[in-house]
Order: structure tokens, then C-alpha cells, then sequence
């Protein structure tokens, strides 16, 4: 599998429930490539959180986000760049930190949960946008 | 998208719970509580996906529901989604039941 071209490409708008694009393509990539119902799930959940994070905070001029997927012989992965003004990731998860303090019902789960349902996520941000990358294991 | 039950109603919720289909339940709710129907059961037997949006949505309804010496339960959760409840906490609010009698018979237990 590692030689055959298995990428997916996707240029979203950022418009209401446009991320359920991106999830329909990542559950048509999981059942290819064989992956378990619940993992497909967790995918995408993740996939929404990301999604929603680029269409809220981005501040991205275009509207649009670049969603790409590529199997390999161990796992499914999403990359989702917003091309947006980027953000400080310490910054960041301290405000979670402080939200999460005030209660549970509180907004600013997104991050987390793309943590907890992920089996590998990383997250680089500069001026030029921001690259979430996450992995989901076969 | 409600069926009452005497003091409690099951609202059946839509495949994927964002914030306009939590929005819509939350009114349902807010509704039944307004009418003294206090104890709410959300069947996600058709929801495949939720997102964090939608679930803050539902939390103030569980707020609402408990201030009125109701509750909100869950049944028909898939595994995804109650792994997701139980990394927001959910699941130390409201109650996951496997079906919606499991829940009914809960209440007032």
C-alpha cells in the first residue's frame, strides 16, 4: 500500500456544517482502508473539532481550509491547515485551563477532545496559518 | 421529536448534534420543563456524531433540567459518543443508559 497514491485532497469553505465534508471523506478513507466502526467514529469527531477551531478562530482572509488525507501501512492521517493568522498554543490551552476551571459547560473542548480521540497530534502555528496533524492508528 | 412518558419525555435526537439540532432539543426540553415534564431522556439511537458546540448546548438543558429538580439521561449512545461525554465530564452529571426503558425505569429510583 505504501507505493499506491492514497492522498485526498479537500478545499473546504468555512461555512456552517462544512465539516461534515470532511468527515464523509475520512469514513469513505477508513472503511478502504479497513478501519475499525469506532475508530472511523473518533476520526470524526476529531475532524469536526479541528474544523470548527479553523472556521472560529482562524481570522484566515480566504474562508477556506485544506483538509488532506493520506493512508499509510499503519494509519490514517489528517492534516488540516486553516491559513489563518495563527495562534499561541501556550496561551491557548492556559485559557482552556481558566475555562475549564469556571465549569464544564464552558466552550474550548475542541483541543482536548482532538487530543483524547487522536492516537498522535501535533499542532504547528505561525502568521501563515496553522497545521493540525493527527493520526489514527490501524 | 418528544414522547411523553407521565412525568418524563424521551427526545430523540438527529445523526449529527451540532449547535442548530442542540439548539432545537434544548428548546424541546426547555418546553417540556416549562409544562412540568422535568425528567428528559435524549435517545441518540441516530446520532453517529456530535460536536463540543452542541454538547454545551445540551449541558445548560441538564442545568436547567436539575435546578428544576428534574434530570437529563442519555440511552442509545454509541461508544464514540459516550467516550466523548466521558472526557467532558458528561457522564458525572447525567446518567447513560443502554435503552430507553433502562432509563425510564431509572427515574424516581
Amino acid at each position: 500500500m505504501a507505493d499506491v497514491d492514497n492522498n485526498v485532497d479537500l478545499s473546504i469553505p468555512m461555512q456552517p456544517d462544512m465539516e461534515v465534508i470532511a468527515t464523509s471523506v475520512a469514513e469513505s478513507m477508513g472503511v478502504f482502508m479497513g478501519l475499525e466502526e469506532n475508530k472511523v467514529d473518533e476520526v470524526k469527531i476529531a475532524i469536526v473539532e479541528a474544523c470548527i477551531n479553523a472556521f472560529e478562530h482562524s481570522k484566515s482572509e480566504e474562508r477556506r481550509i485544506d483538509v488532506s488525507f493520506s493512508i499509510d501501512d499503519s494509519a490514517l492521517t489528517i492534516n488540516i491547515n486553516d491559513g489563518g493568522s495563527g495562534f499561541d498554543m501556550d496561551e491557548a490551552m492556559a485559557k482552556i485551563a481558566e475555562k475549564r476551571s469556571e465549569g464544564i459547560g464552558d466552550r474550548g473542548w475542541g483541543l482536548t477532545l482532538i487530543y483524547e480521540l487522536m492516537d498522535e497530534v501535533s499542532i504547528a502555528s505561525t502568521p501563515k496559518g496553522t497545521l493540525v496533524k493527527m493520526l489514527k492508528y490501524r | 421529536m418528544s414522547e411523553v412518558h407521565g412525568n418524563a419525555a424521551v427526545i430523540s435526537a438527529p445523526n449529527y448534534v451540532n449547535n442548530q439540532a442542540a439548539e432545537t432539543i434544548s428548546e424541546e426540553g426547555n418546553r417540556l420543563i416549562s409544562e412540568g415534564i422535568v425528567h428528559l431522556i435524549l435517545n441518540l439511537s441516530a446520532s453517529k456524531m456530535v460536536n463540543s458546540v452542541g454538547i454545551a448546548i445540551i449541558i445548560e438543558l441538564i442545568d436547567n433540567a436539575v435546578d428544576k429538580g428534574g434530570s437529563l439521561n442519555f440511552c442509545c449512545v454509541s461508544p464514540t459518543i459516550e467516550k466523548t461525554f466521558q472526557i467532558m465530564g458528561l457522564k458525572q452529571i447525567a446518567g447513560v443508559f443502554e435503552d430507553e426503558s433502562a432509563a425510564l425505569g431509572s427515574i424516581n429510583q
